[in-house]
C-alpha cells in the first residue's frame, strides 16, 4: 500500500519525508531483470497487449480490449489527418523543411495539439460538458437550458462549431466503425445527437464536430474526463509524423516560403532610437 | 504571377515587424523594423537586450525604471539553480545526450506548471488584476480561489499562486530580490508587496516565492497575464542551457539516478512463467 499520500507533514519535512524516497503503485525497472506496470509483469503478463491496450491500461489500471480498439480507431478515423497545413501537422512539417529532427517535429506537433480552436482543450472540454449536460438534464432541465448556460459562461460549447467549415466529415465513418464496434447506441452519444439537434436550429447553427462525438463515445465507456485527456495526448501522432515527412524528402526551405510582401505591416512609421 | 493573384495572396498581418525586401531576392529582408525602429541599421549598438525584448512586447521603448525593473527580474530569473525542477528536466536532457533543443523543451514543458512554474505566474497575475494593492480583496481570494473549470487541460491549483506551499519562511534571495525592485522608482505594488508579504504570507499559510514577485513585477510594468507567461518561461532558460550542458560534459554516471530511491508498492515479484 502507498502511505505516502496519507503523509500529515508539511513545508520542508514533507519533502525530508520524500528525499530518496518515491514509493509507487505505477511501475518500475528492475535492472537486468524485470519491468512492473501497476502490478503486473511486463514480460509475461503484459507481453500480448497491444500498444493501446498498454497505454489504456497505463492510464486507467484496467485491461479493456475492445475500448483500446475504439480510442484507435477513432484515433485513426479522426485525429490522424495527414495535411501539413493544419496547425499542428505545420509545425513537424516546418520542423521538416529546416532540417530538425523528427522527435522534436513529432514533440513539438503534440505539444501544439494542445490547442483550443482543435485538439485537446476541446476534447477535454466536451466530455466535461457531456457529463455536466447528463447531470443536468437528469435533473429535468432542458437541452435549451443546458446548452444557453454554458454559452453564457464560456461563449462556446465545446464540441459544437468547427473553424474552417461547419461540416464534420468524420462523423459518418466514425458512425459506421462505432456501429461495427457495437458502440454506437450510448446514451452520451445520444446526448451529443439531441444538443446538436437543438443547435442546429439556432442564429448559432453549430454542428457536431468530432470532439464531441469522440467524447461522448468515451464517455459511454465510462471514461474520466482526466483518462481521456491523458489517452488522447498522442491521438495526433499519425497526422503530424507524415507531415514532418513529406517536407523532409523536398529541397530544404521549400515549404511554404513566404517573401516580403507577405507580410502585411500595420506597426508605425518609421523612427529613431533615442538613448 | 498577376498583380490580382499577388493581391490575394494570404499575408501576415502584423504590428510588430515591417520589411522591406532587397532588390535581388524578394525572400530576403535588406530591412527589419521592430516597431518603427530599423533593427540592423539603428537599434543594433545602440539598444540593450531588455530593453529590445521591451520593445518587441510593448512596441515603445522603456523608461529608464523599466528597464531597471525588468533587468533586475531576468537576472533573479535566469538560473533557478540545479535544484530546480525545470533545470533538472534540461540536465537530463544532457546527461541523456539528448538534443540541446530538448533540453530547453523539458525546461519549458517543467516549468510551464502551476507550481513555481510560468502558469503559476499567470493565475498570480489574475489575482493581481483582481486584487491590485485592496488588502481585503487578496485576504478573499485567497480564502476563496476561483472555481476550477474542470475542462481545462491545466490540473487545478493545489496552493496560493505566487507562495510556495512546500516553504517554511521567505527565503532571503526571494526577500532580496523584493527589497531590490521596491527601491526602483514608481514600483508602487512591489513596495505594497513588501508592506504587506507577512500579511498575506500568513493568509496563505506559505511564503511568498520567486514566482509571487514575477507577477508583481510583470503586473507593475502592466503586462498582461499571457505576456507574463511568456517572459517567465523565456528568462528561466539561460541556467537551464548552461547546467545542461555542463551534465552533458560530465556524463550520466555523475548524475542522481535514485537507484536506491524507490520502492515499487505494488509488486507481483519474480515471475515464475517462462
Amino acid at each position: 500500500m502507498n502511505t505516502q499520500n496519507n503523509t500529515s507533514l508539511t513545508g520542508p519535512e514533507l519533502l525530508s519525508h520524500y528525499e530518496d524516497n518515491w514509493q509507487t503503485a505505477m511501475g518500475a525497472w528492475f535492472p537486468a531483470e524485470r519491468v512492473v506496470l501497476r502490478g503486473k509483469d511486463l514480460f509475461t503478463e503484459l507481453n500480448d497487449y497491444s500498444w493501446m491496450e498498454y497505454i489504456l491500461f497505463a492510464v486507467t489500471g484496467k485491461h479493456n480490449p475492445r475500448l483500446a480498439k475504439i480510442i484507435e480507431g477513432l484515433s485513426l478515423l479522426t485525429t490522424s489527418y495527414p495535411d501539413p497545413r493544419l496547425w499542428n501537422n505545420r509545425i513537424a512539417a516546418l520542423a521538416g523543411t529546416t532540417r530538425s529532427t523528427g522527435a522534436l517535429a513529432v514533440s513539438a506537433g503534440v505539444a501544439a495539439s494542445e490547442a483550443t480552436i482543435y485538439g485537446l482543450k476541446p476534447i477535454k472540454g466536451a466530455l466535461n460538458f457531456l457529463y455536466q449536460a447528463a447531470e443536468k438534464k437528469k435533473q429535468g432541465i432542458s437541452i435549451e437550458a443546458i446548452v444557453k448556460e454554458e454559452l453564457k459562461a464560456k461563449r462556446c460549447i465545446s464540441g459544437y462549431g468547427r473553424p474552417l467549415t461547419d461540416e464534420d466529415e468524420r462523423i459518418a465513418p466514425g458512425l459506421r466503425f462505432l456501429a461495427k464496434m457495437d458502440a454506437d447506441k450510448g446514451e452520451y452519444l445520444k446526448l451529443a445527437f439531441e444538443i446538436e439537434d437543438y443547435l442546429k436550429g439556432t442564429r448559432y447553427k453549430f454542428k457536431m464536430n468530432i470532439a464531441a462525438f469522440n467524447a461522448a463515445t468515451a464517455a459511454d465507456a465510462g471514461m474520466t474526463a482526466d483518462e481521456y485527456y491523458h489517452t488522447s495526448t498522442i491521438a495526433f501522432i499519425g497526422g503530424i509524423l507524415p507531415s514532418h515527412l513529406s517536407t523532409l524528402s523536398k529541397p530544404e526551405g521549400t515549404f511554404y516560403p513566404l517573401s516580403v510582401d507577405r507580410i502585411n505591416s500595420t506597426s508605425v512609421t518609421k523612427r529613431s532610437w533615442v538613448n | 504571377m498577376s498583380s490580382q493573384d499577388k493581391k490575394d495572396r494570404e499575408q501576415i498581418t502584423t504590428k510588430i515587424w515591417r520589411e522591406e525586401a532587397e532588390p535581388d531576392n524578394p525572400f530576403a529582408a535588406t530591412a527589419s523594423y521592430c516597431a518603427g525602429y530599423d533593427v540592423y541599421g539603428d537599434l543594433l549598438g545602440k539598444v540593450s537586450f531588455i530593453e529590445y525584448l521591451w520593445l518587441l512586447f510593448k512596441l515603445d521603448p522603456p523608461s529608464k525604471a523599466q528597464v531597471r525593473t525588468l533587468e533586475g527580474l531576468a537576472v533573479a530569473l535566469a538560473n533557478p539553480g540545479p535544484r530546480d525542477a525545470s533545470v533538472r528536466g534540461a540536465m537530463n536532457a544532457g546527461v541523456g545526450g539528448s538534443t540541446h533543443a530538448a533540453a530547453l523543451i523539458a525546461s519549458i514543458s517543467i516549468g510551464a506548471g502551476n507550481l513555481g512554474g510560468a502558469r503559476e505566474v499567470f493565475t498570480a497575475m489574475q489575482y493581481w488584476q483582481q486584487c491590485g494593492t485592496d488588502i481585503d480583496s487578496w485576504i478573499n481570494i485567497i480564502k476563496n480561489p476561483p472555481l476550477y473549470d474542470t475542462g481545462d487541460v491545466w490540473p487545478e491549483m493545489e496552493h496560493t499562486p505566487g507562495f510556495d506551499p512546500n516553504g517554511a519562511s521567505c527565503p532571503k534571495p526571494v526577500r532580496q530580490l523584493l527589497n531590490h525592485l521596491a527601491n526602483i522608482e514608481h514600483n508602487d505594488e512591489l513596495i505594497w508587496l513588501q508592506s504587506n508579504r507577512l500579511l498575506l504570507e500568513q493568509q496563505a499559510q506559505s511564503p511568498l516565492s520567486f514566482s509571487g514577485i514575477a507577477a508583481a513585477t510583470f503586473f507593475t510594468l502592466d503586462f498582461k497575464p499571457e505576456e507574463a507567461e511568456m517572459l517567465f518561461l523565456l528568462l528561466r532558460l539561460p541556467g537551464a542551457a548552461a547546467h545542461a550542458l555542463e551534465q552533458e560534459r560530465m556524463g550520466w554516471n555523475r548524475y542522481p539516478f535514485f537507484g536506491a530511491g524507490l520502492t515499487l508498492t505494488d509488486d507481483p515479484g519474480p515471475s515464475t512463467k517462462k
